[in-house]
């Protein structure tokens, strides 16, 4: 098992609302996206394959790329490959941008 | 020219199995009238798998709405079979023995609270080793206090099916209700062939699984209730129904003389087949399985 922390600072936008999405089950993860405590956005992730930081570094600059959101962001990992990682994302921003 | 081709009815259904833990328990209560107690927000996961290298969930697998049913006060707890096979841990026992306690203070201050258990399970989780078989013990003996009150429907929708310590749980309840997906049974097809040999039992015979552990058996041979479609308003239904129900005038686990019967009456001299089972056991057919 692997934690990973990433910070987006540039990611300021205010927002209100949680969600919550996807099972930590085999190849998939669950995301917990929540209001920031602080400035900017922050990424916790715990995985249960190591090695794959920088894969996870790529998928949330990519994501990052283009949401502003300040959320806080964990996620538990058993195995989501990076396609579904940025699905998971993007359901979970679905659900608090609504 | 346009052609219209007609879609079987299929193709409209809402599956219940697709849906996940939460959004089963969801399915089954009075719109708006939930609220989850213990949700992943809260945090409350296991503190054992971390240590053996492997994700925990934000909800240790186990979810609780509270709210009603048909209007009447009801608690939902569900499995989550995508997550360590639905496995019951110390955390997720805990929750499910927690909100049917809670359901029995309830049910005796006099608002009678049924529970309703979404079993997707292997079982105890190994990891957790004699927590997970403690917690077990903890939610049948909660279990036997509260269905003096009130019914406990058990739902059994598949894939998983519902094996291992939570099989007696199921036992324990006073309804089951199960999909053609689903699977009942005690050892799994997969642990009888490790431990006895697959002469004994070939877990790869999907066909000879269902036809012994399938949701149409265990309801034919009278140790389920009804057999429904994996539909999300059909299942919603059927549960409504048993809360309207209330209490069976006897629960099945409490009809021992009845069992230990049909077991010494049955013919050991060759392999019992699954059909010739339902027939003698068949509780619909038969005056003295009735409750």
């Amino acid at each position: 098992m692997e934690l990973l922390e990433f910070d987006y600072p540039s990611a300021v936008r205010h927002v209100t609302r949680k969600a919550h999405v996807g099972v930590v089950g085999s190849g998939d993860m669950e995301v917990l996206m929540e209001p920031a405590e602080k400035e900017g956005a922050h990424v916790s992730i715990r995985t249960s394959v190591n090695g794959f930081g920088a894969s996870w570094k790529a998928v949330l600059d990519r994501f990052f790329a283009r949401y502003d959101g300040a959320v806080r962001i964990h996620i538990n990992d058993a195995g989501a490959t990076p396609g579904s990682v940025m699905l998971r994302l993007e359901q979970a921003v679905e659900v608090i941008e609504r | 020219m346009s052609t219209t081709i007609a879609a079987p009815a299929f193709v409209n259904r809402h599956s219940f199995i697709e849906l996940d833990a939460r959004a089963r328990a969801q399915s089954l209560m009075d719109p708006g009238s939930w609220r989850e107690l213990v949700g992943p927000f809260d945090r409350i996961e296991s503190p054992w798998l971390p240590l053996q290298g492997i994700a925990p969930q934000s909800d240790d697998g186990c979810v609780v709405l509270k709210g009603t049913i048909a209007a009447a006060p009801s608690v939902v707890i569900a499995l989550e079979g995508g997550f360590q096979a639905g496995s019951m841990g110390e955390v997720s026992g805990a929750k499910m023995t927690a909100a049917l306690d809670l359901a029995t203070q309830d049910s005796q201050k006099g608002k009678k609270t049924t529970a309703v258990l979404l079993l997707e399970t292997g079982g105890v989780r190994l990891q957790e080793a004699n927590l997970g078989l403690a917690a077990i013990a903890e939610v049948m003996a909660s279990m036997l206090v509260l269905r003096e009150h009130a019914p406990i429907i058990t739902v059994i929708a598949g894939t998983v099916g519902c094996f291992g310590g939570l099989a007696l749980a199921a036992g324990l309840s006073s309804y089951i209700v199960m999909t053609r997906e689903a699977r009942l049974g005690m050892n799994g097809p997969e642990v009888i062939e490790q431990e006895s040999g697959i002469e004994e039992f070939d877990a790869s015979d999907r066909g000879l699984i269902w036809a012994i552990n399938g949701g149409e058996q265990r309801v034919a041979m009278g140790v389920a209730d009804e057999l429904v479609l994996d539909d999300a308003q059909e299942i919603a239904a059927a549960v409504q129904s048993y809360v309207k129900a209330g209490l069976p005038q006897v629960h099945r686990s409490q009809q021992v003389e009845l069992y230990r019967r049909r077991i010494a009456a049955l013919d050991t001299s060759g392999q019992i087949d699954p059909l010739t089972l339902r027939q003698s056991w068949n509780n619909k057919s038969r005056e003295e399985g009735k409750r």
